[in-house]
């Protein structure tokens, strides 16, 4: 055993050094968004709450809806809710055995993250122009 | 020594004992939200900005409200059936437990706050 060279044999992957590929992180991301949207929802139903509750309820839960910080939650809420909706496509798809070849997941990958930017910004330009 | 094929062992529920009742659910609130998600967006949307009066009055008519009801009860059910698959692979033993039930209470929690305003905005429409 004492002779066996220990320092030069490859290393399975490790996460922190290993670089993931496109498919790894989009579907990890689809966990991430899922989970995450509960933030946008209790900030939503928070403030529809409020509107029931009194002025200064509501008052409050508007300020914050409309604040910097409620605009980032639902910005961020709304690209999150855009991701999990197509990467959720996607996985109806895969159900059906659909797309699940190396090359059509990378290129599914990368509609995901595409479409997923691109829908965040027509829902703003909706948002402030409609 | 059960006297039983392979394939009699493995029909009906399978290994797991709860068969595809799981991914059967998560596939039909998948699909109910590939059409609540677009609609609720839209509603959420027109809304922020409004004063209270209007904000009341916009969720008090049928659709701003069953749009906003339908997304939030579809949508915490699928989130519950969502995180309980996240607790499955990362916890164990006891803190699995307390992770699924708090889930529930907490997603059971929302759906009833948000049902309750949206019916009280209703109801408050009408009186007007």
């Amino acid at each position: 055993m004492a002779d066996v060279n220990r320092g030069n044999r490859p290393l399975s992957p490790h996460l922190q050094v290993y670089r993931l590929p496109v498919a790894a992180v989009t579907s990890i991301l689809t966990r991430i968004t899922g989970h995450a949207l509960v933030a946008g929802i209790l900030l939503i139903v928070w403030w529809l709450v409020g509107a029931v509750s009194g002025p200064e309820a509501f008052a409050m839960a508007d300020w914050v809806v409309r604040s910097w910080l409620g605009f980032l939650i639902l910005t961020g809420s709304a690209w999150a809710l855009w991701y999990h909706t197509l990467a959720g496509i996607r996985h109806l798809f895969y159900d059906a055995g659909i797309g699940l070849e190396i090359d059509e997941a990378r290129k599914s990958s990368w509609a995901i993250i595409i479409g997923s930017g691109v829908l965040t910004l027509l829902s703003l330009i909706l948002f402030f122009i409609g | 020594m059960r006297y039983i094929t392979p394939r009699k062992a493995a029909a009906g529920l399978g290994s797991a004992h709860s068969g595809t009742g799981h991914h059967w659910a998560m596939t039909v609130s998948a699909c109910a939200l590939i059409l609540l998600t677009p609609a609720f967006l839209l509603v959420v949307g027109s809304a922020i900005g409004l004063p209270r009066e209007a904000l009341i009055g916009y969720f008090g008519r049928p659709y701003p409200g069953i749009v906003t009801a339908l997304f939030v009860i579809v949508g915490m059910i699928h989130f519950i059936k969502g995180t309980r698959i996240m607790i499955d692979d990362y916890f164990q033993g006891t803190a699995r437990k307390g992770a699924i039930i708090i889930s529930v209470i907490f997603s059971w929690a929302v759906i009833a706050a948000a049902v309750f305003a949206l019916a009280k905005m209703a109801f408050i429409t009408i009186a007007i």
